[in-house]
């Protein structure tokens, strides 16, 4: 079986990448199987996850009855299929908002604001936060103060309630130096993961399926 | 019972997830549990519902003949080869060795990872029309790109030897200094900047005052 889905994981490789000649019948076949089996994946992945292991589960040997009301949202999420009914499915819809808005409130907010700028500016002279001051190697110390000023120089280029004129400004220009340079590492690195993706591809072709690379 | 029914339940939903947050004891720690159970079971459902509506519109196509309705075909016959596997497979159905992991393995990961490594080739063609290190911004942004994949790659630290540089201006060292220190300074700035605008739509959201999700009637 194994061999023949080699034969079968080629094809459809092949036939995504036949879309750099240009777009035509074979790559479109993938995609439309890569969409279909997607939706399938997950479909399924969620009922066993979510559904069975959750509330079934949880209703017939844990006696958590209150999951019924959970899965009543969920089926009134589902009616947004029945044009006539489908507003309704805007209580489930607002639960779901509303759980994501009180909980990113907090942990947004705890982890992303208050714990970044802890670490931002714990430790700055020290390889450790609790350690005696100038501890830590002059180069860690430089490191420490580029990041702690390029973060405040970054986050003052974010601030558009003041003319970016003067001072403020200087601080703006050197915020959006950092901001480039972020970009352009975010950019190199995102490159690089594509390409070994790539190669993984190409080590699947040349590799498992032709046998040319041993 | 459009627009009242779902705010209310907005708020409340999101002022017990914070309430919790600060007073971890009975009855908000329950309530946060059964919240938890309930938005699993609801996200479930909006992942169920953006299937159906997949194959809802798949079928329409089919149904009226549009143009390139054999595709649609195709996806409704994949969606149904992969739940029905998985179906049969049981809880156990991802174990190795199953057919729903032959699927997986064979179909879903070599298109999967095939889809997204063909960006590397859209990248490399964007960047090379649009890279131009036309200013100081653009330059540097250029620089940093250039370094960080020089240093990721075996050949970049090759040529350094080649040049006898010290370690400490080898590409991979660079690509690392910049990684770790400039770029961590600017993600830093971008992620509180994020966070601080999350919680004031978040905030807007549970009063009531953005309404957006309810849509237009």
């Amino acid at each position: 079986m194994d061999a023949i889905g080699l034969w079968i994981g080629a094809f459809l490789t092949l036939g995504i990448i036949s879309f750099l000649y240009k777009d035509n019948p074979w790559y479109k076949l993938s995609e439309a199987i890569f969409v279909g089996v997607s939706a399938g994946y997950w479909f399924i992945t969620l009922f066993w996850d979510s559904i069975y292991s959750k509330f079934y589960i949880g209703i017939t040997d844990k006696g958590d009855y209150y999951l019924i009301v959970g899965a009543i949202l969920g089926f009134l999420m589902l009616l947004r299929l029945v044009p006539k009914i489908g507003w309704i499915s805007r209580w489930p819809l607002s639960f779901i908002v509303g759980a994501i808005s009180g909980f990113y409130l907090i942990n947004y907010f705890s982890s992303n604001v208050m714990r970044q700028v802890a670490n931002t500016v714990m430790p700055l002279f020290s390889t450790e936060y609790g350690q005696s001051l100038f501890t830590a190697p002059i180069g860690t110390i430089v490191a420490n103060i580029i990041v702690a000023g390029g973060t405040f120089t970054g986050l003052v280029y974010f601030f558009f309630s003041k003319e970016h004129k003067g001072a403020f400004g200087v601080t703006a220009r050197i915020g959006i130096w950092v901001i480039m340079i972020t970009f352009g590492a975010t950019f190199g690195y995102t490159v690089m993961s594509r390409m070994s993706l790539l190669i993984g591809r190409m080590d699947f072709i040349f590799g498992d399926w032709l046998g040319l690379i041993k | 019972m459009r627009r009242e029914v779902p705010l209310i339940i907005t708020a409340v939903v999101g002022i017990v997830f914070v309430i919790q947050y600060f007073i971890p004891h009975y009855p908000f720690n329950k309530l946060n549990g059964w919240f938890s159970d309930w938005f699993s079971i609801i996200g479930a459902c909006a992942i169920w519902l953006g299937a159906l509506n997949l194959l809802k519109i798949s079928a329409d196509k089919v149904y009226r003949k549009r143009s390139g309705w054999g595709y649609s075909v195709v996806i409704i016959v994949s969606f149904f080869v992969m739940a029905v596997i998985g179906w049969l497979g049981g809880e156990s159905f991802r174990d190795f060795g199953t057919s729903f992991d032959w699927m997986y393995r064979f179909v879903y990961t070599p298109l999967s990872s095939t889809m997204f490594a063909l960006l590397a080739f859209f990248v490399a063609s964007a960047s090379y029309r649009a890279f131009r290190a036309r200013n100081l911004e653009a330059t540097l942004l250029l620089l940093a790109a250039f370094f960080v994949m020089i240093g990721r790659v075996p050949v970049g630290d090759a040529i350094g030897m080649k040049l006898q540089l010290p370690d400490a201006i080898m590409p991979s060292s660079i690509a690392i200094w910049i990684m770790n220190v400039i770029n961590a300074a600017g993600q830093r700035a971008i992620l509180i900047g994020i966070a601080l605008g999350i919680v004031s739509t978040s905030l807007r959201v549970i009063l009531g005052i953005e309404r957006a999700h309810l849509g237009g009637d």
